[in-house]
């Protein structure tokens, strides 16, 4: 049987045509947009090109407010670490919250080493952040807020455009990690408010090792990565064109079918949620009811451990992810759990199942018979299950 | 990642399940670090006559809780205080280095349960099973301290161990 993908925000099958882009893109082996001869206009035209395109698709005033990156990381990094560098007269106090990804925690690390203090406000039950609770976390030597606009474990999706009011009137710089949103849901800059948003082209069906950061004009913020003008002397170094060029033709995808796309999503969420919960006893899904991604489910399963749930499922031929971090010495519980409220057997015991343009209703059915079978299998040799009986 | 020894123990486990007739069991491990392992020995004349075990854990864990009950039955007390961690991960073709600490739980669980044995037999107290998770800094005023997490030296004042990557708290 075919090897069943329900873990598609690790990894996405590229669309055809945005294949047929980049082969293309390497058959006429473009030059290098920074030369100043023929070579340099044809290679300048897809980049320019390409940049319209993915503007276009978190609606950005002008396209050049588009910087290409290597990826949602390198976006992320820069927003913080460059907006730090910027703004380190002004002031060394950044807010953020509880439930980031690693690439704003890590960035955010790098800076304490450099005097620089975070705050970060809680979430409630869903995993939503309180835009009071930001107003209230803001000080006079605050230079950035950093929220995501949705999160990739549970799937909320904050408030941003009520967070941006805050940022606004408190003349603060606003980040906002959009990788898991960006070509999923609609994004749309201007409305939101935002200074900063990151996101990545694999996300939406575009290649790995490409992604974008929307700064807004105007926004004080220093390169990551020093060395020639590329992008409006933004971020130094020859562009990644054949990725880019990739990116463009799925962006412009993306905003042709994000409505079909969020539908058929949406549909299989249902009906994901409605067969969890005619074979499953004892779990909890996680996340916001209504303000959360179309395309991902978070099911803590009670009694047991979600490696061991991943390892039988592969055995079967699917494909899920896990959010019990059991690696690298000490094991932790996935921070973004922990702050929701679950306790620390129940976030070991959590997946995390995405889905997209290519899974079927029949894949879904799939998924919930055969996780019932290995629930069971490992509930019989769980000593946490004996005593909960 | 895992060898076709671990994923053969881990696809169809030995000597799983409750014993309710044990003579003797030995709990290790806690949800807060992952893993939780219980081991059930029944005895006869010193030798375990059977084994079986309940694991809360992921794959490497299972694995392990399943070798060790099938090189433990049959042995006497005596042999089976000598199965480590070692032997365990050696009989299970290795274990990725960030997964050893499951072969510790296995034996540990083991032992715990022979000593139960010996106590109960011996009329002793059983010993109150621990296992320490938390380092504790004992001099909070002197110029170098460790990294609770790697044991790394930090210089006073860092809150971040630029070995192991780890914040540490405390030291604000």
């Amino acid at each position: 049987m075919e090897f069943l993908n329900l873990d598609q925000i690790s990894a996405n099958p590229l669309l055809p045509e945005v294949q047929d882009a980049m082969i293309e893109a390497v058959r006429r082996n473009y030059g290098n947009p920074s030369s100043p001869h023929r070579l340099g206009d044809e290679a300048n035209d897809a980049l320019s090109l390409a940049r319209s395109r993915v503007a276009c698709l978190v609606n950005s005033a002008l396209p050049k407010e588009v910087v290409f990156t290597s990826g949602g990381t390198e976006s992320v990094n820069h927003a913080i670490k460059g907006v730090a560098a910027a703004n380190w007269e002004k002031g060394r106090h950044i807010v953020t919250s509880n439930i980031e990804h690693n690439a704003v925690l890590r960035s955010l690390r790098t800076l304490k080493m450099f005097d620089y203090k975070v705050t970060s406000v809680p979430v409630d039950e869903y995993g939503r952040v309180n835009p009071d609770d930001v107003a209230k976390a803001v000080r006079d030597d605050t230079i950035l807020v950093t929220i995501m606009h949705s999160n990739n474990e549970i799937g909320t999706i904050q408030p941003i455009k009520e967070i941006a009011a805050v940022t606004k009137k408190k003349k603060v710089i606003f980040h906002s990690d959009a990788v898991t949103s960006v070509g999923v849901v609609p994004v749309d800059v201007q409305e939101l408010g935002v200074d900063l948003l990151s996101f990545s082209a694999n996300q939406f069906y575009g290649p790995g090792g490409v992604g974008g950061l929307y700064i807004k004009r105007g926004t004080r913020i220093w390169p990551l990565l020093d060395g020639g003008v590329q992008e409006n002397n933004k971020r130094a170094g020859t562009e990644n064109l054949i990725g880019i060029v990739g990116m463009g033709v799925a962006a412009d995808a993306a905003v042709g079918d994000m409505k079909s796309r969020m539908e058929h999503s949406l549909k299989l969420k249902k009906r994901l949620l409605n067969a969890l919960n005619d074979h499953l006893t004892d779990f909890i899904i996680n996340g916001h009811p209504e303000q959360a991604l179309p395309n991902l489910v978070s099911v803590s399963v009670k009694y047991i451990e979600g490696e061991s749930i991943c390892l039988m499922l592969d055995e079967e031929g699917i494909g899920v992810s896990t959010r019990s971090a059991c690696a690298a010495g000490a094991l932790q519980a996935s921070h973004v759990l922990l702050s929701i409220g679950r306790d620390f057997a129940d976030a070991q015991g959590t997946l995390v199942i995405t889905f997209g343009v290519h899974t079927k209703e029949q894949d879904i059915d799939r998924l919930a018979s055969t996780l019932k079978t290995v629930v069971e299998n490992l509930r019989a040799m769980s000593p946490l299950y004996a005593k909960a009986q | 990642m895992y060898s076709e020894k671990v994923m053969d123990h881990f696809r169809t486990p030995r000597n799983v399940g409750e014993m309710k007739d044990a003579d003797a069991k030995g709990e290790v491990g806690n949800p807060i670090c992952g893993d939780m392992m219980t081991i059930y020995l029944k005895i006869e004349e010193d030798v375990i006559k059977d084994i079986s075990f309940l694991t809360f854990g992921c794959g490497a864990a299972i694995a392990v809780s399943s070798m060790i009950t099938e090189m433990a039955k049959g042995k006497t007390l005596e042999e089976a205080k000598k199965i480590t961690n070692r032997s365990v991960a050696e009989a299970l073709e290795g274990l990725p280095k960030n997964k050893l600490h499951c072969s510790n739980l296995g034996a540990d669980a083991l032992h715990m349960a022979i000593k139960a044995y010996e106590d109960k037999k011996a009329g002793r107290e059983p010993m109150v099973p621990l296992r320490m998770e938390k380092h504790v800094h004992q001099d909070k005023e002197a110029e170098k301290c460790q990294c609770p997490y790697c044991d790394a030296d930090l210089s006073k004042g860092l809150v971040v161990c630029t070995n192991c990557g780890r914040e540490v708290d405390h030291h604000e």
